[in-house]
């Protein structure tokens, strides 16, 4: 408990050490968040409305997830060497599997009803997937892209290792910190996964159609239900 | 309580192993080297596999247990399923590396830390998907065993749990697969696994043992991913004479 008790002693007498690894986390983060929804949900969004290449889609999530994030890290360390390339380059590889996932049962599965009265009503195909299918979907793809954003800032973390800035920085760095330190980082970048959790649930909430909300969207492709 | 040595003694190894007197590959720390890789494969890389295996397999073990136990309950009692969402969907949420040094001024360096935070990640997966097969299943086939006499523990054992069983199978394997990630990170607190091979290159920046057991790692988790589609496939042979059906 005394070691509790020190990390938040710690906490309170660095404000300006946390502040700047908490920035430079949240900085990567995004960083690599941006770059994954750029490629993953353009191209999911795409493949659900043209209703192709369910195999690659459903099957990313299936291997992104047996992608141990050290592991990618570490390849990355042998072949990229250190600094921020490797590191953008592994965050991005594991945001993009459930961002495109996502993004494509979104879109694929919107009654089909919808559209045919869309269509029905003379909207082309491109106002059908915007007017349509996107609304309809975006609570769905806003699930990926919050499971996306717990995973990377889990993994920027590690990310520490191969030289990126992070608050992983105080945690893998116990020589310079103290254990009071390691554990004053870990509480921090939980604190951390958690509000970005929360964010992203009131963002998710702030996107679904008023006539969606009942049946909460969010809760159908998040980590648990899948491959069935 | 099996105490784990010290992380700090790792620092003792080598910098870059066999340097001054490898071959051309290892002194110049190329990329790969293929030739250090095989004459080390059985000391460096063979038991942290074999102690990646044991953590994960321990870990979905005893992670399906709890949360078989907790879905079975919540099937019964259906207030159940919210508080234990909630507390598992918690334990999901925070990052690996985190809880791995939460655990560790409460249980110490040790074996038991690691197990713990592995076996925290496995629950929401397991729960959910157990519960959720359970309750897929339809009113009528129910309605249609309790109609032959069936006590409601039979209708459990006999009619919901076989027909829940490819949900089962699928949350087993993506905790499995979840957990082998996971157990590269428990090296940081001496539990090894191929993470430690990893953390013990840091030190001098061996290129061809961070390659190395990074792409293990990756094998470990396809290769268990590819090995529970098979066994879900022979489990549950009906799925595919409905799927040949359908194709027909």
């Amino acid at each position: 408990m005394e070691t509790f008790i020190d990390a938040f002693r710690f906490l309170g007498n660095n404000p300006g050490l946390m502040w700047e690894k908490t920035v430079d986390h949240l900085a990567l983060s995004a960083a690599a968040v941006a770059v994954a929804i750029v490629i993953a949900v353009p191209l999911g969004v795409w493949l659900g409305h043209v209703h192709r290449g369910s195999f690659l889609a459903i099957n990313a999530s299936n291997v992104g997830r047996a992608l141990p994030s050290l592991a990618l890290i570490s390849i990355g360390l042998g072949i990229l060497g250190i600094g921020f390339v490797n590191v953008l380059v592994a965050m991005v590889i594991l945001a993009i599997p459930p961002m495109l996932t996502n993004a494509y049962v979104a879109v694929d599965g919107v009654d089909p009803d919808a559209v045919e009265a869309a269509r029905g009503m003379g909207m082309r195909p491109s106002e059908v997937l915007v007017r349509v299918e996107l609304p309809l979907a975006l609570p769905l793809v806003f699930a990926g892209i919050r499971t996306a954003v717990v995973y990377v800032i889990a993994t920027a973390a590690l990310a520490s290792i191969a030289g990126g800035q992070s608050l992983g920085d105080i945690i893998l760095n116990q020589p310079t910190y103290g254990f009071a330190g390691v554990i004053a980082g870990s509480i921090a970048v939980a604190a951390l996964a958690f509000a970005a959790e929360g964010l992203f649930a009131l963002l998710q909430r702030a996107v679904t159609p008023r006539g969606m909300r009942k049946e909460r969207a969010g809760r159908l492709v998040g980590p648990a239900i899948e491959g069935v | 309580m099996i105490a784990l040595a010290d992380p700090g003694r790792l620092a003792q190894e080598p910098v870059i192993p066999e340097f001054g007197q490898g071959s051309d590959c290892v002194r110049e720390n190329r990329q790969f080297c293929w030739d250090w890789f095989q004459s080390r494969f059985d000391d460096v890389f063979w038991p942290r596999i074999v102690e990646h295996v044991e953590l994960t397999l321990i870990a979905v073990g005893i992670g399906f247990a709890i949360a078989f136990a907790a879905a079975l309950f919540a099937h019964r009692y259906g207030w159940f399923d919210t508080p234990f969402t909630v507390f598992s969907g918690f334990l999901y949420t925070v990052p690996s590396l985190a809880l791995f040094q939460l655990l560790v001024p409460i249980t110490g360096l040790t074996w038991t830390s690691a197990e713990i935070a592995l076996v925290s990640y496995t629950l929401l997966i397991l729960f959910r998907n157990t519960l959720t097969g359970l309750r897929g299943v339809p009113e009528d086939v129910k309605e249609a065993a309790r109609g032959m006499g069936l006590t409601t523990r039979q209708i459990l054992t006999r009619v919901e749990l076989p027909l829940a069983f490819p949900a089962i199978m699928a949350g087993l394997r993506i905790a499995t697969v979840t957990t082998i990630s996971l157990t590269t990170v428990a090296a940081f607190i001496g539990a090894g696994g191929l993470g430690q091979p990893i953390f013990n290159a840091l030190q001098g920046g061996f290129k061809t043992q961070f390659v190395a057991s990074g792409v293990l790692a990756v094998l470990l988790a396809l290769i268990a991913d590819a090995l529970l589609v098979i066994v879900q496939r022979v489990a549950t042979p009906w799925a595919r004479a409905r799927a040949r059906v359908r194709a027909a």
